[in-house]
């Protein structure tokens, strides 16, 4: 509010142009710097907080995964498709051809290890949670706007721009993820 | 709010726009061109620093609210969230909270000045009942706020404040049952306080626009009392000349303000406030925040429960009839010497009101509270009216214009300011 | 005129001067806590870390057995301006608690070692436990510092607030908790304590000279532990003070050159206007 002073004294009074002019601008461009700094603790106090940026990793025992399954996990607020793979299932997302992919990305630079696939279910056109086992290619549907993933959780057809996102994750031994 | 706006736009869209909603007009009339008495000094700068203050409450409020759960589980752990993790939390929070006390401070000096010159005094009534309407909204607003956070000092202020109405006859218990929605201060209570809390400062601002009405309708009063008689010779255009003295009194505002932020958070508020709400164990002295002091002062020094409840209510419904208590012919205490001496006892008797408030009721502090309360009823029914027909007011000046003129008469640089003024003019 | 005005006066004065003795008469029961040498006091005050990391091993040793501290969280222990201990100490740390989480997969609640982000778990699993088997519930440590305090009454109180030497005080808090610590004056009754309200307080002496073995070459004594705990149950209770004390310099800084334009600004406006 007071930036504004500073300018409508400036154009109000116009006598002894040069100190005037001089003290009138100094003390709009002071006030504006004010008026600056307070808006960024308004502003920045909508980011993510502390203990949401603390928040940490996810553990997830794969033991009782049987093959073909797929289990969600609760990571950051969202879900996480852990998906037990079966040999078809790999086979299908190694032999597609990068071509025919929208958004171009081997299943090996997609995976740890080849059984095991890992992605946020979050679809990538405008965030619903897909549905597995289903859609053209027998990976996820997403009801929303209709968009197919494969079994590598590559978007294959409909309106998702990208694949499905691979969150950071680690073995911690062969049956056991550490997301984040 | 001044006459009709002789305002013209420069551009073809604003003539464009004017024609068809004339907001510009009524901004430029009631903010830049309108007339404000050249003579005010600062106490006038107050109206300015409440509305800042306002907007800070609102802002800061708005903000907080985004991070704050009203429900007894969870609201004091969502306090202490916003202080710990949220992004600038503990800065929202602490000027939020301080700034009710700065918003009171403000307030208490603009009713004092208002007091002292006479401010209420025709044709200004009805803009000082839209103050005290403001008043009471603001002491409604700041009390539920306190009660947010819910902290021992919440919890026990509300219960007590909420108790005050099982003072009325007959319907009393139903009444207080009808606040708490329950039989006792609970989750319901703070939920309701909560959207209370956000609903009252937007009516605030709804007043704060009447009593700004009101004021641009009658204008300003000034120190000498002695309205305006001549708008070119008595008083100056609001830009630059008041815009630029309340900028730079809301800025002196804001740091003090701010050494309160950032240096004494915690001095204006309640140790046990940083304890968890606990039904069942009362705080050893329950005190109110220290701008409620004089009026709990006064419920505390009458002997009866309905009685104490009826003199604090009353304390502040006698304001509104203020206008008509003051018989004197003259508005500004300068001009009245007798007067003037009672107003600075009536400013002690209200800060010992304040600390007698922050003790505890027993002895002593008892019977000085009667004789202050006795002194604050007394200062407005009997010494106004009275007053008024006794007193010999001192020479008033003719105009304003002549006030400035004789009191920088013997200052050489307030001659050669008039030799420059018509320029400005 | 003149006459009235004086009498006036006087009588106010007489008012005063009967009034003052009455309010003056409400005295104190308790001793004052004495002032101690605080870092983070004052408009530029810091904490010490050394302090704070020897007040948290006096909190974890002793006084962690029977007092919660659930507001805080063991990433707090790594984060600026408190006792920035490395985060691989502190997920260390961590790691030596355990932490209840659940339900698993088949229902059950189970414990894992904690991390980083969790908060210090509480001795007791609720008020009523703790009530039961220590005879009163201990309070919880996150916000002791700030929700204890004492006043110096009228008129050093109003000195508490004022930017002077010995002003500015906010802790009030801190100097009560060295108090209580050093307040335990009779031999024969370890209930009571000069500064406790009532004097009756739950707690035996929790420290004493040796309780706890620094490592750092600081004396091993009852008023050091006590300072050390303060001090860390102060950062505890108000883990941006610093963060708050800086910005405060800055904003202050600000303003008045801000201030300082506005008056020159305002005074040449207002300079061909006598007023």
């Amino acid at each position: 509010m007071t930036w504004i002073w500073g300018l409508i004294v400036a154009e109000a009074t116009t006598v002894e142009p040069t100190r005037r002019d001089f003290l009138y601008i100094t003390t709009g461009a002071v006030a504006a710097v004010g008026a600056g700094s307070v808006a960024w603790p308004l502003i920045h106090q909508m980011n993510p907080d502390a203990s949401t940026l603390a928040l940490a990793s996810t553990e997830v025992d794969l033991a009782a995964l049987p093959e073909g399954g797929i289990m969600t996990v609760k990571w950051r607020g969202k879900p996480v498709f852990v998906r037990h793979r079966s040999k078809k299932e790999i086979g299908e997302a190694q032999a597609t051809p990068l071509a025919q992919l929208p958004d171009p990305q081997k299943d090996a630079d997609r995976v740890k290890k080849p059984e095991w696939l890992v992605v946020i279910g979050v679809c990538t056109h405008l965030g619903c949670v897909p549905l597995g086992h289903s859609g053209d290619y027998d990976g996820w549907f997403c009801p929303c706007h209709g968009s197919h993933y494969d079994t590598s959780g590559r978007i294959r057809k409909g309106p998702a721009p990208r694949n499905l996102e691979v969150p950071v994750y680690s073995f911690l031994t062969d049956t056991k993820v550490r997301i984040g | 709010m001044s006459g009709p706006s002789t305002y013209v736009p420069k551009s073809a869209i604003g003539r464009w726009f004017e024609s068809r909603l004339p907001i510009m007009g009524l901004m430029h009339s009631s903010f830049v061109v309108y007339p404000t008495p050249k003579n005010l000094n600062y106490f006038w700068t107050f109206g300015g620093i409440l509305s800042l203050m306002l907007g800070v409450q609102i802002i800061t409020g708005i903000v907080l609210a985004m991070h704050y759960t009203p429900h007894v589980d969870y609201a004091f752990q969502s306090v202490e969230h916003i202080m710990r993790d949220v992004n600038w939390g503990w800065f929202l929070r602490y000027t939020h909270a301080n700034g009710a006390s700065m918003f009171f401070i403000a307030v208490y000096i603009h009713m004092l000045r208002g007091l002292y010159f006479g401010s209420y005094k025709a044709p200004r009534e009805v803009l000082w009942i839209l103050g005290v309407v403001i008043f009471l909204l603001m002491m409604a607003t700041a009390f539920m706020g306190y009660v947010l956070p819910w902290g021992q000092m919440s919890f026990w202020g509300a219960t007590v404040i909420t108790n005050l109405f099982s003072a009325i006859p007959v319907v009393g218990a139903s009444i207080t049952t009808w606040l708490w929605g329950g039989y006792s201060v609970d989750n319901p209570t703070l939920n309701r306080f909560f959207a209370l809390h956000y609903l009252l400062p937007f009516m605030i601002a709804a007043v704060v626009a009447l009593h700004v009405w009101a004021l641009h309708v009658s204008g300003q009063n000034n120190p000498t009392g002695v309205e305006v008689k001549d708008v070119k010779r008595d008083t100056v255009p609001f830009t630059p000349y008041a815009t630029i003295k309340d900028g730079f009194a809301m800025v002196v505002f804001l740091a003090f303000f701010s050494w309160f932020i950032f240096y004494v958070p915690n001095y204006l508020g309640h140790p046990d406030n940083y304890i968890d709400a606990n039904p069942m164990v009362t705080p050893a002295h329950i005190v109110p925040e220290w701008y409620f002091l004089p009026f709990y002062a006064i419920l505390r020094a009458i002997p009866d429960k309905l009685g104490g409840v009826i003199a604090m209510f009353g304390s502040i419904a006698v304001l509104a009839f203020l206008p008509w208590l003051d018989t004197s012919r003259v508005k500004s205490a300068s001009y009245r010497p007798v007067y003037r001496v009672f107003f600075w006892v009536f400013v002690i008797c209200g800060i010992g009101l304040g600390y007698l408030g922050a003790m505890p009721a027993e002895g002593g502090y008892v019977i000085a509270s009667r004789i202050f309360t006795v002194y604050y009823f007394a200062f407005f029914l009997i010494i106004m009216p009275l007053l008024g027909l006794f007193e010999t007011p001192k020479p008033l000046p003719a105009s304003i214009a002549d006030s400035v003129l004789a009191r920088g008469g013997s200052a050489s640089a307030a001659a050669a300011g008039a030799a420059h003024a018509p320029e400005n003019k | 005129m003149i006459k009235t005005k004086l009498s006036l006066t006087i009588l106010g004065l007489a008012t005063a001067l009967v009034a003052g003795p009455v309010l003056a008469a409400g005295g104190h029961d308790a001793p004052l806590p004495e002032r101690q040498p605080w870092s983070f006091a004052g408009p530029f005050g810091k904490f010490d870390r050394a302090q704070l990391q020897r007040g948290f091993q006096v909190y974890r040793e002793v006084c962690a057995n029977c007092h919660s501290m659930k507001r805080v969280a063991f990433r707090n222990l790594s984060e600026e301006g408190g006792p920035q201990f490395s985060e691989a100490q502190v997920k260390a740390l961590a790691a030596e608690y355990k932490i209840k989480d659940g339900p698993n997969d088949s229902g059950d609640m189970f414990e894992r070692p904690g991390r980083a982000s969790d908060k210090f778990p509480a001795p007791f699993a609720n008020v009523e436990a703790a009530r039961a088997a220590l005879g009163a519930a201990p309070p919880d440590f996150s916000l002791l510092a700030k929700a204890r305090g004492y006043s110096r009454g009228f008129p050093l109180f109003l000195v508490d607030a004022l930017p002077i030497p010995g002003g500015a005080y906010q802790e009030h808090g801190p100097d009560y908790i060295v108090a209580l610590m050093n307040g335990y004056s009779k031999a024969d009754d370890p209930n009571w304590n000069d500064y406790m309200p009532g004097n009756k307080i739950a707690m035996a002496a929790p420290l004493a000279d040796g309780a706890v073995d620094y490592t750092d070459g600081s004396p091993k004594t009852l008023l050091q532990y006590s300072r050390d705990v303060a001090a860390f149950m102060m950062w505890a209770a108000e883990p941006k003070l610093e963060e708050r004390k800086k910005t405060g310099f800055r904003a202050l800084a600000f303003l008045l050159v801000f201030a300082g334009l506005l008056y020159y600004t305002k005074k040449k406006v207002w300079a061909d206007v006598a007023h």
